[in-house]
């Protein structure tokens, strides 16, 4: 498909900005000026509108397929917090409106669904306070260990150390990193929970804390959790929750409860605002007691009149961490899911996602190995090893897959198991979905036997076949401009 | 009690059969009795009538009807209909992370065009598929430049944004590295205090155009002596102004990023917005966040895929290049339809309304009684006034008017409570601005 900028004819215009209408105009210095206009396409409205519709047909998305995604919960996203989201009220409210003298009373709405959605985050996960700055899961975990970091300061400890499970997502290490620690990584055992084993033997005074996710990215609850937590909480080590895989849990567990300092909830995940195609996500953060005093600034607070305030006063706090109050209009959006499913429908959603889980995994464990075999929560982990023995890979798996019309699991993750295809339904779809994928991944296994040489050609049905990714790499092409000098 | 979930009781029946358990409660087995919920205190479900009444209730709590003259480093522009219709096909918002190229084409080339929109917007070789903000992403680069250097010092000039210097302050608390603040003098960069702090141990100089106080500067004199010491120029631009303005591109900065919110993003109270990074291609396996790259597919027939994945987490993990995972796709595809739609002359002329309204606005405000504008260097759509009063007070005097007024500089710098600023987007008509200036003068007299 041609690019939007191929599509250029000069003079062409797909909309005109207002007139200046005011009798005079601004001049500035030829130095300060660009040499040269930007190449931006020249294309009408219409050109427009069709460029992206078409762009858009090449996309799966949950709108249209089934897309059980293993650790990113893609279900369904309510089309009402999308025109909520998008009403005026909300999407045309300024940040620095508060910043306007005692200017917080322009935006009482607002806090009021940052300091709700504070306790409502609260409730469900047992932590005591929360902050809703940070702008995507990531973000939460650099948060959360800074928090983790100051705690140590403050309390004059020298800690070198978070470990946290070779079952991690890549995230956990990577931010570690980041906020200036060292990881440990601790195996898991042979039914996919972490090794308590190995961890009492890494556990020292050196360990700051350790981050997991619970369940695990192997699909499992660890029934020693609190234990875990007791061990790390002897070294004077905190636990963080990373908070990826809530979907399985709400109103079976709160992570406040099991002994957890601090964690992050990706509300793109669990409370189900879109995707996009890889973000805008949310993460907030939540702390209990120990941790209160460093979360960032600004707090919403609520004075002695009632009115909800903007609060800067916190000493101790690791300081701005967002230029603002978190990524509102997704915050949004989860409040009004949380409000409209209330304590029975959250209770519901993990109920079924987990149920709908373990319904894939039964169906499927006669013809794919599984390592852990084990109730599951909302995912379960299973090993093309057995097709790869016939040289059906996971990958090729996938891509059969989507010339069925699904998105593929996730693969190859987590990296504990080989070939690892990774199921998560979530709630959302109906059994005749699941019956159909679980119909296409037993063809798939049956093919593999009768003609495994078949799997190379797949997708044929989308508009590319398999990109080679090798050339990509090598022959770096990442602007149309450079890549086509006579274009610019 | 939850509408979304399409399992009916027979469902359930049937699928616990299919497992080989009696109850819901056997599927949370693993989750001992001593680790159950110590409460569970949510309030009772509504339905979707009952939340979209309650949400709006509290959209009415909120003025969103004020008449904005405040900018700071996110702008009131105009967003097209086009833009909003097409960005909320399900297709790109209810799609993942683009994993699986073959079904994920709509996203990826819109990312490799917003990618190429970027470059030739910015003048700069090459440039990621979107960080969080336009402050996180400064963060982004100044761990990069010390990457690429192994240098430990930066200098940042007075005119960044003092919000994003917070948020730098803060994730480089626990780490190896020292920041030196250079004064704004004049309303530009001070060359004289940048030039004495630059050594063989600076990393990176951070600037800023236009600076946060509004001015329009060329910088490409300390990028040159930045460059012979060494060290690399990290260039926060605002996107709209490039409609106009000399390219960080041109000046040869080495990194640059921004808050592309004014790229056709509702002002959403904050967020979510949007980080870009672009920089030299000699730079490219340094840079942090996705890149998304041409091909070809098996046919040969061109293509477009996540490319350089070692540097990211999911792939490196601990040695990443940097932590980040999901980014802002959806907010950088938007952006590319706002540039695409507006094009090569409509980004100019829309810069070009802005630059003009924001001199009228200057010219019109220079007359009122009380106001100070300060001249002494050129700007693009915002500026800074002097006022005989606090600024904060005549803010907040000023929106029984209907106006949020500026932006008063007292919170952030200490000594300048009287000093404010304007911003002056497209959307302005000359009788708001004639209007504001009338009631400002008002509010200025009132206060004596």
């Amino acid at each position: 498909m041609e690019l939007i900028f191929e599509k250029s004819v000069k003079g062409r215009r797909g909309y005109r900005p207002p007139s200046s209408g005011v009798p005079v105009s601004g001049k500035l210095e030829k130095k300060f000026c660009r040499a040269q206009d930007a190449s931006l396409p020249e294309v009408s409205e219409l050109d427009f509108v069709r460029h992206f519709m078409k762009l858009s047909q090449r996309n799966f998305s949950i709108d249209a397929n089934f897309y059980p995604l293993g650790s990113c919960t893609m279900k369904y996203n309510p089309k009402f917090t999308e025109s909520l989201a998008s009403e005026a009220g909300f999407a045309d409210l300024h940040p620095l409106l508060p910043q306007l003298g005692q200017g917080e009373h322009l935006v009482q709405g607002a806090l009021q669904v940052l300091y709700e959605m504070e306790s409502l985050l609260c409730a469900i996960t047992g932590m005591d306070h929360f902050t809703m700055q940070p702008l995507a899961g990531a973000h939460g975990e650099l948060t959360g260990v800074m928090m983790i970091a100051a705690y140590h300061k403050a309390k004059g400890n020298k800690k070198k150390y978070i470990i946290v499970p070779d079952s991690a997502h890549g995230t956990n290490p990577a931010t570690a990193a980041i906020a200036g620690y060292e990881t440990i990584s601790v195996p898991s055992d042979k039914d996919g929970d972490m090794d308590l084993r190995i961890l009492k033997e890494k556990l020292s005074k050196d360990v700051a804390g350790l981050m997991i996710t619970c369940p695990n990215t192997h699909g499992v609850f660890n029934p020693d959790i609190g234990k875990i937590a007791k061990m790390v909480h002897d070294v004077d080590g905190l636990m963080y929750y990373d908070g990826a895989n809530l979907n399985a849990v709400l109103g079976r567990c709160r992570p406040g409860d099991l002994g957890f300092d601090v964690m992050h909830v990706n509300l793109h995940k669990t409370f189900t605002t879109p995707h996009g195609g890889g973000g805008p996500g949310s993460g907030p953060v939540g702390v209990n007691e120990k941790l209160s005093q460093f979360l960032p600034i600004s707090r919403v607070v609520k004075r002695k009149d009632g009115a909800l305030a903007l609060d800067y006063g916190y000493p101790d706090s690791i300081g701005y961490i967002a230029p603002f109050y978190g990524n509102f209009a997704l915050i949004l959006r989860a409040y009004a899911y949380i409000r409209l499913l209330g304590k029975q429908g959250l209770i519901a959603t993990s109920d079924h996602a987990v149920l709908n889980a373990n319904y894939i995994m039964k169906k499927l464990k006669e013809r794919y190995d599984l390592p852990f075999d084990r109730i599951c929560m909302h995912e379960s982990v299973f090993s093309a090893s057995r097709q790869a023995d016939r040289g059906v890979h996971a990958i090729d798996i996938a891509k059969f897959l989507i010339d069925k019309g699904m998105h593929p699991p996730t693969v190859y993750f987590p990296l504990t198991v080989k070939e690892a295809i990774m199921i998560e339904p979530t709630e959302t779809e109906s059994r005749e979905t699941m019956d159909d994928f679980v119909a296409a991944m037993i063809e798939a296994d049956d093919l593999s036997k009768s003609k495994p040489d078949s799997f190379h050609d797949f997708p044929q049905t989308m508009p590319i076949s398999r990109p080679d990714e090798v050339r990509a790499a090598r022959e770096l092409n990442t602007n149309y401009f450079t890549a086509r000098p006579e274009a610019a | 009690m939850n509408p979304y979930i399409a399992n009916t009781p027979s469902d359930v029946e049937a699928m616990l059969a299919t497992i080989g358990l009696k109850s819901m409660e056997d599927l949370f087995a693993d989750i001992r009795p001593e680790h159950r919920p110590k409460s569970f205190d949510l309030p009772e479900g509504l339905s979707e009538f009952e939340v979209v009444a309650h949400v709006r209730g509290l959209a009415e709590k909120n003025a969103s009807g004020l008449t904005l003259f405040i900018g700071g480093g996110c702008y009131d522009h105009y967003i097209p209909a086009a833009v909003k219709a097409l960005i909320a096909r399900g297709e790109f918002y209810t799609a993942y992370t683009p994993y699986q190229p073959e079904c994920s084409q709509g996203t990826l080339q819109a990312l490799y065009e917003f990618q190429s929109a970027i470059c030739t917007l910015t003048g700069m070789e090459v440039a990621n598929a979107s960080l969080y903000d336009g402050g996180t992403a400064l963060f982004e680069a100044v761990m990069m430049a010390m990457r690429i250097n192994g240098r430990k010092k930066i200098i940042m000039d007075g005119g960044v944004s003092p919000i994003y210097r917070k948020i730098l302050t803060t994730y480089t608390s626990n780490l190896d590295i020292e920041f030196q603040e250079t004064p704004v003098e004049h309303g530009h960069s001070s060359r004289e205090q940048i030039n004495k702090l630059l050594d063989d141990q600076t990393a990176a100089v951070i600037l800023q155009n236009p600076n946060f106080f509004g001015a329009v500067d060329d910088h490409s004199d300390i990028i040159r002596q930045a460059q012979q010491q060494g060290a690399l120029v990290i260039a926060s631009v605002y996107p709209v102004s490039l409609g106009l303005l000399k390219t960080p591109g041109e000046m040869n900065a080495d990194i640059v990023t921004g808050e592309g919110q004014s790229l056709g993003l509702p002002l959403n109270f904050g967020g979510p917005y949007l980080g870009f990074m672009a920089t030299k291609k000699k730079f490219i396996r340094k840079m942090p966040g996705r890149i998304v790259g041409e091909t070809v597919d098996a046919q040969g027939r061109r293509c477009y895929v996540n490319t350089l994945q070692a540097r990211e987490q999911h792939i490196r993990r601990e040695k990443a290049t940097s932590n980040i995972c999901t980014n802002v796709s959806l907010c950088a595809v938007q952006a590319l339809m706002f540039m695409s739609l507006l094009g090569k002359e409509g980004l100019k002329d829309l810069a070009r309304v802005n630059l003009d309204k924001a001199e009228f606005a200057r010219q019109t405000l220079e007359k009122v009684d009380g106001v100070t504008v300060k001249r002494s260097s050129p700007t693009f759509n915002e500026f800074t006034v002097m006022l005989t009063h606090d600024a904060s007070q005549v803010a907040e005097a000023m929106i029984p008017h209907g106006f949020a007024a500026g932006f008063p500089l007292g919170r952030y710098y200490p000594g300048m409570e009287k000093y404010m600023i304007i911003a002056v987007t497209e959307k302005r008509t000359k009788q708001e601005i004639l209007r504001y200036a009338q009631c400002l003068g008002q509010v200025l007299k009132e206060m004596k």
